[in-house]
């Protein structure tokens, strides 16, 4: 076996050494008969790194990638180009093979790199402090939901919800909401060109621990949060934005500036790729350095070694599960490292000027393919403001036209079906992604298949 | 034991006096090798660029008016500047690639490179998880494999693949429970859990609600199971248990903890973080577990990347299994894999289970860590039914020599209870009165290694936790059990320049103290020029 080094000439002089007649001696604590004696029956033997890896490319052949479709899919994970140097500086073993940064006098490089990291998302954010990473958006924002209800001490247990949140995300939140109390205030999402704002304040009261908005939200709108920032700090509650594409935070206002308390999202879009779901990156931080001590999660910070020289450490510990136990402020330990890694060196790469370009270049492409597409007779733009993703309705249900399209190898977009199964009246919208790697061809592509699949 | 490699060093040769040797400080603060690194903010700006992109053209734009005026603030760097920038950072770490990686209850194993070219494949990196189900049948078909295999090693029903990591599988793991109690009407309120636990054992219990009890250990180390049998109760939900244990010990009474736990209502969590030293060796299925989470980032050696991501699956019993999260995959009797979502769970359930779906809800947005699952999947299929029995026999066998050949000179608390499993526990005890683990740990990377998990199970003083793994050859426990035998000794002796070490690290003992008292978590431009007004005044941050 190619991954084990020991040799049966090894493995007796340890054995004697120990002390033990054979391996089995090693085992004795385990009850005899729950021993296997054997290989376990019926799984395969020991296969070659030739004969694993076809078995794999077998598999992965039997998937559409999206560079060879022509591809529109967004709803909280994008495709864009992700510089070659990212791949490579990730698979680095220094990196790759280090793990959680305890020994921080031998772990510097990630120390480093997650300090750097935290800032580029502070200042993505318009935040003051940043963390380490979470799992995914989804986590995340579960997250910042059970910190408000930390922050409010229990004394508020509701949490508005947005409809136009994410329906994942949502449904996270929902999940776990139902074993911590917490009431769960949940509009369904309205099909109107700009969200609706007004409905989403009456229902903020002086119960209200959180309101939780999406920018961009899920159906692509792009709207002014200071007045839902105001009218949750009115009445003493917090208001997260959640965010599913950082790359539109190149182009339109951070969440920070405009009122928002904690700012969670999904950073894959940023050097991680699709991955059919995971490993993504969860992003978290807070406006005001006074909510640092409620955050979940790693945090890294500045400080001297004892000759003097500037190093980083994991700090503020005394809030995590490894100290507190069952007191924590999370259950979290393993949080995203490589994928942060991929991100803040995608992000230093672009820098600031890359990163707007990057966007202005998606808004772009998406304008010239809303307009293309509402030339298509039966389609419906649904957006008056969007960045790269927008919604069109079709006046039958999408879901059947998504799978239609896949056929030829037109991967149209996510279908509200898909998303919203419980709302029949959603069914007929379709939400279009546009980024930097969608061609002019690719949205011809696109617009002649709607117009057959709708004439 | 080792030949002299070719500069004529060999283990054991004693380093000469460095102070005789030392050279005069450098000017740029390099040694050598050991190259300073400034931050990105540093040597970085907002007008430099590694990407080639068009410039904007400024037509109209429909953004609402929400046009981002203020300066951002993220440095940019050609891509030479980027890569070596990373590179050199790189440098200041640790990894397995260097070395022997000892620190117990991680099973820090090689990572084969396999594994990252199968994870690379178009097919799996390059798939949308909202893609029409037809246009991922591959993908669904490498996580129902590996989900085979999950429930095969650890003769369980059912399998929730979701779950991100450990932690998020323990919470899985636990509301699984808690929706199977709620549904027969039974609403308990406390989980019990030994002291030796992970401290992510009792955070999650109680993030689901919980009070947690610790369950008392006997002097063995392992479970006092009369104590344990004489607080089961109506209101006893379930236990958490770690085995083998965070001290390296088979717990000999899982299956009559187990029934007991049964008997009176409850439900049995196992901690499945040391797996690996159990892999086609036991089934936890056969000891009455009815939930455990698996680290793929440990047991099949999925990368730990300098902490995550991580992948959680956990295997379910058959009483626990209906409970399970969305989205999961199934594979029906013709053969055809199905992707279970919120839109179909119900029919699905009625149609092939004869029930209404009983799932406690979604834990994340999509389908679960497939990164790691085509990583773990190609780890397993190399290794086999036989290669991965090999793994179990092979780690224990390493941590049991660690444990024998270090046992006369570091206190090994439970060396007389019989072999360790896959990780060797020592105490303390015998050290000078003035020198700590933690010193003895910063003497461990003077020597080259990465040091063991300390202070941690808690419940022994001083606790050094080594676990080697099998992918560590004799030669290289030999050099790592001379390294910590030496600096064993020293400690003992009450040698002075441990409580200095490190010393030739990159860095010196960093202050935590004063990073937790002050804490500096972003970059902060230092001193803007007189009269402008700082990043802080203008609201951007």
């Amino acid at each position: 076996m190619r991954y084990l080094p020991l040799t049966d000439a090894d493995r007796s002089a340890m054995l004697e050494k120990i002390g033990a007649p054979d391996v089995d001696a090693l085992f004795v604590d385990v009850p005899e008969e729950a021993r296997l004696d054997g290989p376990i029956h019926g799984l395969p033997m020991h296969a070659s790194e030739m004969a694993v890896e076809k078995h794999m490319r077998r598999l992965s052949k039997k998937n559409l990638a999206a560079a060879d479709a022509a591809f529109f899919l967004g709803a909280g994970a994008y495709k864009h180009h992700v510089p070659a140097s990212v791949d490579h500086i990730i698979q680095r073993g220094e990196f790759l093979t280090a793990y959680t940064p305890y020994q921080p006098e031998i772990a510097q490089g990630t120390l480093q790199m997650l300090f750097e990291f935290q800032s580029q998302v502070a200042h993505l954010y318009g935040c003051a402090v940043a963390n380490a990473s979470m799992y995914d958006g989804s986590t995340a924002c579960w997250e910042a939901v059970a910190m408000a209800s930390r922050i409010a001490r229990g004394k508020k247990r509701k949490v508005v919800l947005s409809g136009a949140l994410h329906p994942h995300y949502a449904e996270v939140v929902k999940t776990m909401a139902k074993f911590t109390d917490d009431e769960i205030a949940h509009a369904k999402p309205a099909m109107t060109a700009a969200p609706d704002t007004d409905g989403l304040i009456s229902r903020i009261d002086d119960n209200t621990s959180c309101v939780v908005v999406q920018y961009p939200d899920i159906l692509g709108r792009v709207t002014d949060l200071q007045p839902v920032a105001d009218a949750a700090h009115e009445k003493g509650a917090l208001l997260i934005v959640v965010n599913t594409e950082p790359v539109a935070l190149g182009a339109i206002k951070s969440p920070g500036e405009m009122g928002a308390d904690i700012v969670v999202g999904e950073g894959q879009s940023i050097g991680v790729g699709l991955q059919f779901g995971g490993p993504y990156l969860g992003l978290f931080a807070v406006r005001d350095p006074k909510h640092v001590r409620m955050m979940p999660g790693r945090l890294c910070g500045e400080t001297q070694d004892a000759e003097g020289k500037r190093g980083y450490v994991l700090t503020l510990s005394t809030r995590e599960q490894h100290i507190r136990r069952e007191k924590a402020t999370s259950n979290i330990c393993t949080n995203s490292g490589l994928c942060a890694l991929a991100f803040s060196v995608h992000m230093t790469l672009l820098g600031e000027k890359g990163l707007r370009q990057l966007a202005m270049e998606n808004h772009r492409l998406a304008c010239l393919a809303a307009d293309k597409l509402a030339a298509v007779p039966g389609v419906t733009v649904l957006n008056d403001a969007f960045f790269n993703e927008f919604t069109i309705q079709l006046g039958q249900d999408a879901r059947a036209v998504v799978r239609k399209l896949a056929r030829d190898n037109i991967l149209a977009g996510v279908s509200l079906g898909r998303l919203f199964p419980e709302h029949e009246e959603l069914s007929d919208g379709l939400i279009v992604a546009v980024t930097e790697t969608t061609t002019e061809e690719d949205i011809e592509t696109l617009v002649s298949a709607l117009k057959e699949v709708l004439s | 034991m080792n030949a002299p490699n070719a500069s004529g060093w060999k283990p054991g040769t004693p380093v000469q006096d460095h102070n005789a040797m030392a050279g005069p400080d450098t000017v740029t603060g390099n040694r050598a090798l050991m190259l300073e690194e400034p931050l990105i903010f540093e040597i970085g700006n907002t007008e430099t660029t590694g990407v080639d992109l068009p410039e904007p053209t400024g037509g109209a734009n429909r953004l609402g008016g929400l046009e981002r005026s203020e300066k951002i603030g993220i440095p940019g760097l050609s891509e030479p500047e980027t890569v070596r920038h990373y590179t050199r950072l790189s440098r200041q770490n640790y990894a397995i690639d260097l070395g022997l990686f000892p620190l117990g209850s991680c099973t820090m194993k090689h990572n084969p490179r396999l594994n990252e070219k199968v994870a690379r494949m178009p097919g799996f990196a390059d798939v949308h998880p909202l893609q029409p189900v037809d246009t991922v049948r591959g993908a669904l078909e490498v996580v129902n494999e590996l989900a085979h295999w999950l429930i095969d090693l650890t003769g369980m029903h059912g399998v929730a693949m979701s779950p991100k990591a450990g932690a998020h599988g323990e919470l899985c793991g636990i509301l699984c429970i808690r929706a199977a109690l709620e549904a027969r009407g039974d609403a308990r309120e406390v989980i019990l859990v030994p002291e030796s636990a992970h401290g992510t054992n009792p955070a999650t219990a109680a993030f689901a609600g919980y009070k947690i009890e610790d369950i008392p250990a006997n002097s063995d180390g392992r479970v006092d199971l009369d104590a344990l049998k004489s607080r089961l109760g109506p209101d006893v939900a379930g236990v958490m248990i770690t085995n083998p244990s965070t001290l390296g010990l088979f717990e000999r009474d899982l299956k009559e903890i187990s029934d007991a736990v049964h008997e009176a209502g409850g439900f049995v969590y196992c901690d499945g973080a040391n797996f690996n030293a159990i892999v086609g060796k036991v089934r936890p299925g056969d000891l009455g577990v009815d939930a455990m989470h698996i680290n793929l980032h440990k047991t099949f050696s999925t990368p730990h990347g300098g902490g995550g991501p991580g992948s959680g699956p956990v295997v379910l019993s058959e009483a626990l299994s209906p409970f399970g999260p969305l989205p999961y995959t199934a594979r029906t009797k013709d053969g055809v894999v199905h992707l279970i979502e919120e839109e179909d769970a119900d029919a699905f359930s009625e149609e092939h289970f004869g029930g209404k779906m009983q799932s406690f809800g979604r834990m994340t947005a999509f389908h679960g860590q497939m990164g790691m699952f085509t990583r773990a999947l190609s780890y397993i299929l190399s290794h086999g039914a036989d290669g991965l029995r090999q793994v179990a026999e092979d780690a224990v066998l390493n941590a049991n020599y660690i444990l024998r050949s270090l046992d006369d000179v570091l206190d090994a608390p439970f060396g007389h209870s019989g072999p360790c499993m896959h990780e060797a526990l020592f105490s303390d005890k015998g050290f000078a009165e003035d020198i700590s683990t933690l010193d003895l740990a910063k003497a461990l990377i003077d020597e080259g290694y990465h040091p063991m998990t300390m202070y941690f199970p808690l419940v022994v003083h001083g606790a050094m936790l080594v676990e080697p793994t099998e992918t560590e050859s004799k030669a290289a426990l030999d050099q790592f059990i001379m390294a910590l035998r030496s600096v064993a000794e020293r400690a003992k002796a009450g040698d002075e320049t441990l409580k200095t070490a490190p010393h030739y690290a990159p860095r010196r003992r960093l202050d935590e103290t004063l990073a937790a008292r002050k804490p500096i978590l972003a970059w902060e431009e230092p001193n803007p020029p007189a009269g402008e007004p700082t990043m802080s005044e203008q609201g951007g941050r």
